[in-house]
């Protein structure tokens, strides 16, 4: 019965999509600079259903309707009501209509929200959108429906993959999909800005939010993937340059050059096809990103089952938008002269945008050499954390010294009469770190640096914070997102530079000691639970420095459905530092593995990432709020 | 130039987009299946219990040699030793006994235990050789014959199924 509401709703979207883009069509050779109503009322009713439609496979998960495909392939009855809700976008299937909720939604918040903006440059978005909508909905009809009915109905459902039945993991990819799914609406307005020759400042104003909000939601989901695979994962990192993390990194960068040169075009009218083509390939990157991750191309946690042809039409649709993008730039690209003074923050801008996009460039051919070297010559290598750390963390220094002075200069032409200042801010930057050398730990010349210029960021944006408060002014959104940049490098170098990690066996009752820490494995304890067995090691941590014991009760769970061992780490955290250790079980021996880390800062990190964000939101509600 | 930029741009993404649809096809997962109907490497192994090498070449005096990677430490491989054990008494087929990553007086009392089925054992300490083999987990046993071309790969415990290959192929 689900099955065929599901079907019958998704074929009503795609006559409701076909229809809007008709109507569209026709409204654009008519005259009168009103779109009529009944566009608002199809978009509306388009975006009801699709919502309505989700809630039926959330339904069906709920119920445990084995009959359909996804269910069947991704739950199971006894499991507990929140993953069968999760359940719905953990697999590919699911997710994808989530890409499709988000893509109407957005269409028509975009149609509502823009009334001041030209009729026809509306109408194209739309019809773009569409064509989007549409791109996804065939994909869903014709080779990934959830609703597929499975004949005949099984008993039982198969599952879902253990290491995702977890919190944060159900609202990882609501999260991301807003941010990069999200960026599809600027891709179509580009399209269509271009089409209609609207390249002015009002067309930065009437996408500056949604750039905005697809930036903070896509920061938002990249931690809460990070924290994941923090606590989850178990390697005790929380960022490990894996390829599936880097699909979602490469929009983020794009993004953020996005709404930085967004300012210059609002602000000065310039950049405007530079502004193009970063809303162009934000989305395109994204689509990317998902290629390689829903096509099996790439090995990684996120794997979806393999299937040749969902990478086939996802390349197909990438193709199409790759050369419909360039086709229109081409067509319309015009050379503009202009000049901008080299001490201005017009240039400051300019050179965020350089920094994001070798940034971009370094992760994307890191991401993509190790698909070429295979498909060119079958030669199996991969890119890691080496390449990345040695490229991009000495750029990140220079760049941090630019992010705290870029907001200080002035548009047009600047003068830098606040010179002084920031020697006293850097003279004060190099004390902090030989104070944390002296008293902490020396560390290598470009951990060094790398602090020096974080906290250069930070005290500058701090010195800002201080104006706002006595002045009270709109960039305290700016000083945010910056001060909490400034603060993430900072606390990732010193957790980097301070972090312990060891690695032993240990049988239970036995007592191991290294550095300033005595571990002893007490004893095992077993427990049931509704869906999985946890073998549950519990080991006194004794401090020996300031004499605290800690226990902590790292877990190997074994699920039942499907069969599968996961490893979960106690993680004991508190303002100063997380103690993480993770237990796995050796082969026939009485002997457990541990791995034990003293991780500092790291609750800061998250933090400042949850800032960085929030900076972000803020920012699109000062901007809601003035327009 | 403008020309020429724009034709760079286009080849560039073409490439890009041509490069993807190669990678559809491929199985990225390391899969040493199509290492069936190749020459095995030439390969030094050490003798478990001495000095004494051999190399691959020395296979070529057998009609048929299965090699099989295992260790003590290794669930699996208890579980198939039996089959090893019957194995051995085909008088076509020669089997060699590769011990993986394992500390010595175990796996001798491994042997001592279920029986040592090996005409020849050779040792991997380190596990180097073993991944020249294309062997990605143990246990794995590589069917080869005169020409030392491989026949067969099993990876996991030998079962019953793969018994009776192995025999058909000795008989």
């Amino acid at each position: 019965m689900l099955s065929n509401l599901g079907n019958i709703i998704l074929f009503s979207s795609v006559f409701l999509s076909l229809t809007l883009i008709f109507f569209s069509f026709k409204e654009i050779n008519s005259t009168g600079e009103i779109i009529s109503k009944k566009i608002y009322k199809i978009s509306l009713i388009q975006s009801t259903l699709i919502l309505f439609c989700f809630f039926t496979l959330i339904s069906a998960f709920i119920i445990s309707d084995f009959s359909l495909i996804a269910v069947y392939q991704n739950s199971h009855s006894a499991k507990p009501l929140f993953y069968k809700i999760s359940g719905t976008w953990g697999n590919h299937e699911g997710s994808l209509m989530l890409w499709v909720i988000i893509l109407t939604v957005f269409s028509f918040l975009f149609l509502i929200i823009n009334k001041s903006h030209p009729k026809n440059y509306r109408l194209y978005t739309l019809i773009f959108q569409n064509i989007l909508i549409l791109g996804f909905l065939f994909f869903i009809l014709f080779n990934s429906n959830p609703f597929s009915a499975v004949k005949p109905l099984p008993a039982e459902g198969l599952g879902l993959n253990p290491i995702l039945q977890d919190p944060a993991l159900a609202i990882h990819p609501p999260l991301l999909y807003l941010g990069f799914v999200g960026s599809s609406i600027y891709f179509s307005a580009a399209m269509a800005s271009l089409i209609t020759n609207y390249s002015n400042k009002f067309f930065a104003l009437s996408i500056k939010n949604w750039v905005l909000i697809s930036w903070s939601f896509q920061t938002f989901g990249i931690l809460v993937g990070s924290i994941w695979a923090y606590y989850e994962l178990g390697w005790g990192g929380f960022w490990f340059w894996d390829p599936v993390e880097n699909a979602s990194l490469l929009p983020w960068f794009a993004m953020t050059a996005l709404f930085h040169s967004l300012l210059v075009l609002e602000k000065r009218n310039l950049l405007y096809f530079w502004v193009i083509i970063l809303c162009l390939i934000t989305f395109i990157l994204s689509v990317m990103g998902t290629f390689l991750v829903r096509s099996g191309i790439l090995n990684s946690v996120h794997t979806f089952a393999s299937d040749p042809s969902r990478g086939l039409y996802i390349l197909f649709f990438l193709s199409i938008l790759i050369f419909s993008s360039i086709f229109l730039i081409f067509k319309k690209y015009k050379k503009n002269d202009y000049s901008i003074n080299s001490n201005s923050k017009e240039t400051f801008v300019l050179i965020n945008n350089w920094f994001m996009m070798f940034y971009l460039l370094t992760v994307l051919i890191g991401t993509l050499y190790p698909i070429f070297t295979d498909a060119l010559s079958n030669n199996k290598i991969s890119v890691g954390p080496p390449f990345y750390n040695a490229v991009i963390f000495p750029i990140v220094i220079l760049f941090l010294f630019f992010m705290a002075i870029g907001p200080k200069t002035k548009w047009i032409k600047n003068n830098f009469n606040n010179l002084k200042s920031f020697i006293v801010i850097l003279f004060f930057s190099i004390v902090i770190n030989l104070l944390i050398t002296f008293f902490f730990k020396s560390y290598t010349i470009l951990s060094n640096l790398i602090i020096i210029s974080s906290l250069f960021l930070i005290i500058s944006s701090l010195l800002d914070l201080k104006q706002i408060l006595i002045r009270g002014k709109f960039d305290l959104a700016r000083v945010i997102s910056h001060l909490s940049f400034g603060f993430l490098i900072f606390f990732i170098g010193l957790n980097h530079n301070f972090s312990i990690e060891k690695d032993f066996n240990i049988k239970v009752g036995e007592t191991k000691s290294f550095e300033d820490y005595q571990i002893e494995l007490k004893n095992l304890e077993i427990k049931d639970h509704q869906n999985y067995k946890a073998i549950i090691g519990n080991l006194s941590i004794n401090d020996l420095v300031n004499g605290e014991i800690k226990t902590l009760k790292p877990e190997i769970r074994i699920y039942d459905k499907p069969k599968t061992l996961t490893y979960e780490a106690a993680i004991k955290t508190n303002f100063l530092k997380d103690i993480y250790i993770t237990m796995s079980n050796i082969d026939r021996s009485e002997f457990y593995n541990i791995k034990f880390q003293k991780k500092p800062l790291m609750i800061w990190i998250w933090i400042s990432v949850i800032c960085l964000a929030f900076g972000g939101f803020l920012r699109t509600f000062q901007n809601a709020k003035n327009s | 130039m403008q020309k020429t930029v724009k034709f760079l741009i286009l080849l560039t993404f073409l490439f890009l987009i041509i490069v993807f649809y190669l990678s559809l096809g491929k199985d990225n997962s390391y899969n040493t299946e199509n290492l069936i109907g190749k020459k095995i490497e030439l390969i030094y192994f050490e003798s478990f219990d001495n000095n004494d090498t051999l190399n691959t070449l020395d296979f070529k005096k057998n009609n048929l040699t299965l090699i099989n990677f295992w260790a003590s430490w290794c669930g699996p491989c208890r579980v198939e030793h039996p089959i090893l054990m019957k194995l051995s008494s085909e008088k076509n087929l020669k089997l060699v006994g590769v011990n993986f990553k394992d500390n010595k007086q175990q796996a001798k009392t491994f042997l001592g235990d279920l029986g040592n089925p090996y005409d020849f054992l050779a040792k991997d300490s380190n596990g180097k050789q073993s991944i020249n083999f294309g062997i990605y987990g143990i246990p794995e046993s590589i069917l080869i014959n005169n020409e030392l071309k491989i026949i067969k790969k099993f990876i996991g415990p030998l079962n019953k199924e793969d018994y009776k290959t192995i025999l058909a192929y000795v008989k």
